[in-house]
């Protein structure tokens, strides 16, 4: 009697596919709908733009390049989800990486050391860092329990400071030039690209295009993010504290432990963005103001996007940038920039909440599924 | 029909209701006939769908089938307002009051008399003085609500009800919460508002009260009728308990004493102190091997203070804690947990499970350290699940499968699965903090039967509970706290849920070693 006559269209394709399928195709849809109704009422031809987009993606150059940027991005949305999941906001990955960078830019280019151990040390010094920058906020909380979205948010704007002052008088490379930059960091201490294992294959890129090394990195964090926190032991009580906290004290979690644990890990990953940029992008190769930034802050909206999981991150990571990629090349055709803008808010936005809906209507539907399969074993018992 | 049916006095009928509801058991085919100006009871397990059923004829939601008749007019109720209109008012269990505001405010919260600038505080007065005369419900309309008693908060809940005009008030549990002093007085109001022309109907696991103060019985089992009763004085508790389990209602006595010399746990001098007030005021006490000693009190005077004392989750201020002999006062909670301290907890979704978990991840809580859960750096899934299977079957947790998550269950299911995750590890002393509150009459008898079992393979055990006839019947040794001292020591054997009653509420002070 309650089944399908009574459940939407939504749901049912829900039961058929998923919610994780289902909510971002929805919210991919209603995304374009939104930001075709934007174009139009700006007065431009919606499906012209989108064809542009798809013109754009369409190629393996754009392929690379959303890989090569989506690999940062992901790092930077499993930085922060491992806060989150633990309900711990660490909105401080922005000046938690932009501060691992200096100091890896400055100390990495200044090293001389054989290739694997010098990437290695660099990128130690940017997550050590990115780690001690973290736990400020986290001694602040666990000790004064001062709230860590005020204090992270009040460390980026200190790192910015520190960073430009550091840069400007200390790590500032000398050689009569006016650009405020760090050394370029030596061949040593990059990260090979990995055009070379996809041409072994028999899958030469074009020319120009390069596969950053980075990509092994993310993907690295994020099988290591995936068995920190569902096959360990201290992934699970980081879990059950961000789900129950009465339930993780008393099962013997240590609450403020398990905060500072977490915020620095999560500082330490976040360490690891920078290292994309510096090691692996040979538009950087060294710390400036043209260094990226708010790569923390795409991080937040990536992290909720992929709902703080593993592989949700990724789809989130690529399609965020491929939007971005897509729409690109509007401006020059004289659309308006916004529209990548308003795609991936419409995008984020939808996606949160039909998820959010169907993953109630998912637990109704558990709770009734498990009376009625349970329910005849009750019967029986009864005499 | 509606001539007939004032004429005969009938304030609800409910004819053949059914409601599918996610549950274990939902209404299939309940009646109910209560007659006005009568105190009407309706018992059964939880889970027989006495809730399910209150909500229907509060307005909660609608069933799928099936009349509700409210003096002789059928209604279909949208809302709870419906309700109240109908003249229907619920008094919840949990009490919906908000601690900072007065009396009145309560009271009228919702429904304020007055102007939309000003509260008519005058005139609200004096319909609750009104009121409280007329139903002999008298409360101060100007003290606090967060300094009221259990008592007479569940008074203002009542009061709120007759404010907005009902004439038939559902009680949900309205004894649980109370003394037994405390449920004399609201029999005694409840008394006086039948006699005024109102309409109770409350709903009660203790037969006992229901059979002293109900003018009229219904028993709902499995969502069904199974017995009406005109008139209470035919049928006795035991009848009833049949009705109700459709078998013998279990009692939480014990056998032979399995009491031994040996000290399993030993508790002295302990202090609490949270915000300058002091907790748990120098507590001592021992639990041997194969002993259940119970404590009883009112809530909130010091026995979830003693609890945690004992777990480490609460710093002391002072005193000693010792397991076996060995001192654990400064050991860490997950070490007292290996050391052999399980630990069932008073409010299990709380602090005892993670709703949105699957039912072997919830396993594993609390015992993630160990095996079969984990090694201490990885959780052993096949181990975790494997152990969850033989915690579903030996302790009949009613559920399709160890993968679905904890919400799935009935807050029966969920106890018996914590209560078999914290057995099967194997524990030397049971810390069990009111382990059968809110859960239906077949698993509470499962569960009375593994505190038993605990405690004849020796372990001892720590019972703090509500229930008196529980307390009673388990302990080997009952201490009653009040205001977080120990202020009686009683011998179980002799003692009644009265007397204990005048203990808890400080009455009366004193040990009475037997």
């Amino acid at each position: 009697m309650v089944e399908a006559n009574e459940t939407g269209l939504l749901d049912r394709l829900a039961r058929r596919f998923g919610p994780n399928v289902i909510a971002p195709v929805f919210a991919g849809v209603v995304a374009i709908l939104v930001s075709s109704l934007a174009l139009l009422a700006g007065g431009y031809n919606p499906f012209k733009a989108f064809a542009e987009i798809g013109k754009v993606l369409w190629s393996v150059d754009s392929l690379v390049l959303i890989l090569n940027r989506g690999a940062w991005y992901y790092v930077a949305g499993v930085a922060v989800a491992i806060g989150f999941k633990m309900g711990l906001f660490n909105i401080g990955a922005d000046g938690q990486y932009r501060l691992g960078a200096l100091f890896a830019a400055y100390f990495g280019a200044k090293a001389d050391l054989p290739p694997v151990i010098h990437v290695t040390y660099i990128i130690l010094i940017a997550v050590f860092v990115g780690a001690m920058w973290a736990a400020i906020p986290g001694i602040l909380k666990v000790t004064r329990g001062v709230n860590e979205v005020i204090s992270t948010i009040m460390l980026n704007f200190i790192a910015t400071g520190i960073s430009a002052w550091l840069l400007g008088n200390y790590f500032r490379r000398e050689d009569g030039t006016l650009l405020t930059a760090t050394k370029v960091i030596p061949i040593s201490g990059r990260l090979p690209s990995l055009n070379r294992i996809f041409s072994a294959i028999g899958l030469g890129l074009p020319k120009g295009s390069v596969l950053q090394g980075y990509i092994v990195i993310a993907i690295l964090v994020g099988i290591g993010y995936y068995v920190l926190l569902f096959r360990s032991r201290f992934g699970f009580e980081l879990r059950v504290t961000g789900q129950n906290p009465a339930a993780a004290k008393a099962s013997g979690v240590k609450p403020k432990r398990m905060i500072l644990t977490t915020i620095i890990l999560s500082g330490a990953i976040a360490g690891l963005i920078g290292i994309g940029p510096l090691l692996s992008d040979s538009q950087h190769l060294r710390y400036s103001d043209q260094f990226p930034f708010t790569l923390g802050f795409t991080g937040l909206s990536l992290a909720l996007l992929g709902r703080n999981h593993p592989v949700g991150i990724a789809f989130a990571a690529i399609v965020w940038h491929a939007i971005e990629r897509g729409t690109q090349p509007l401006t020059s055709k004289g659309y308006p920039q916004e529209i990548g803008r308003i795609l991936q808010g419409a995008f984020l936005l939808t996606a949160v909440i039909v998820f959010e809906v169907m993953q109630r209507r998912a637990q109704r539907e558990a709770v009734r599924d498990a009376a009625t399969r349970a329910a005849p074993r009750l019967e029986g018992a009864a005499p | 029909m509606i001539d007939a049916a004032v004429s005969a006095g009938i304030a609800i009928e409910l004819r053949d209701i059914v409601k599918r509801f996610p549950g274990v058991v939902a209404n299939d085919g309940v009646n109910l006939t209560v007659r006005a100006g009568s105190i009407h009871a309706i018992v059964g397990e939880n889970g027989a769908g006495k809730s399910t059923l209150m909500k229907t004829l509060y307005g909660a939601h609608r069933p799928d089938e099936g009349t509700v008749t409210v003096n002789g007019v059928e209604q279909s109720f949208k809302s709870p307002r419906d309700a109240i209109a109908a003249g229907i008012g619920m008094v919840f269990q949990h009490f919906q009051l908000a601690d900072n505001f007065t009396v009145w405010e309560n009271i009228v919260l919702g429904d304020e008399p007055g102007s939309w600038y000003r509260i008519g505080a005058a005139s609200a007065r004096t319909k609750l003085r009104e009121l409280g005369k007329r139903y002999g419900l008298e409360v101060n309309p100007d003290a606090l609500v967060g300094d009221l008693g259990v008592g007479q908060k569940q008074r203002v809940e009542i009061l709120k009800v007759l404010y907005r005009g009902a004439k038939i008030i559902i009680l949900d549990e309205p004894t649980a919460v109370l003394v037994p002093q405390e449920v004399d007085e609201l029999f005694t109001s409840l008394a006086e508002l039948t006699a005024g022309g109102a309409t109770a109907i409350f709903i009660s696991h203790k037969l006992g009260e229901v059979l002293e103060h109900a003018d009229a019985i219904t028993v709902i089992r499995a969502g069904r009728t199974v017995g009406e009763i005109a008139d209470p004085s035919t049928v006795n508790a035991h009848d009833l308990a049949e009705m109700m389990v459709g078998s013998e209602l279990p009692s939480p006595e014990t056998r032979e004493s399995t009491v031994t010399d040996e000290v399993a746990l030993k508790v002295s001098n302990l202090s609490v102190t949270v915000d300058a007030i002091d907790r748990l005021h120098d507590v001592s006490f021992t639990i041997h091997r194969g002993e259940v000693v119970g404590i009883a009190g009112v809530e909130g005077n010091g026995q979830s203070e003693l609890v945690e004392a004992v777990l480490g989750l609460e710093s002391l201020t002072s005193g000693t804690v010792e397991l076996f002999g060995v001192d654990i006062t400064k050991a860490s909670t997950v070490d007292r947990r290996h050391a052999g301290i399980g630990y069932i907890p008073e409010d299990r979704q709380k602090d005892g499970m993670v709703l949105s978990f699957p039912l072997w991840e919830n396993c594993a809580l609390g015992h993630q350290w160990q095996a079969p859960y984990g090694d201490g750096h990885w959780i052993n899934r096949p181990g975790a699940l494997e152990r969850t299977e033989q915690i579903i079957r030996e302790f009949d947790v009613r559920t399709p499968g160890s993968n679905v998550p904890a919400l799935t269950l009935s807050g029966g299911n969920q106890q018996k699965l914590i209560v078999g995750r914290e057995m099967t590890s194997e524990p030397k002393v049971l810390i069990a903090s009111h382990p059968t509150r809110g859960i239906d009459v077949g698993a509470q008898a499962a569960i009375w039967e593994v505190i038993r079992r605990a405690r004849s393979l020796g372990l001892g055990v720590l019972l703090i509970s509500a229930d008196l006839e529980e307390l009673i019947g388990l302990s080997d040794t009952l201490h009653v706290m009040y205001d977080g001292r120990i202020n009686a020591t009683l011998d179980p054997a002799k003692v009644t849920p009265k007397i204990l009653g005048t203990y808890m509420t400080g009455t009366a002070v004193g040990a009475e070693h037997g």
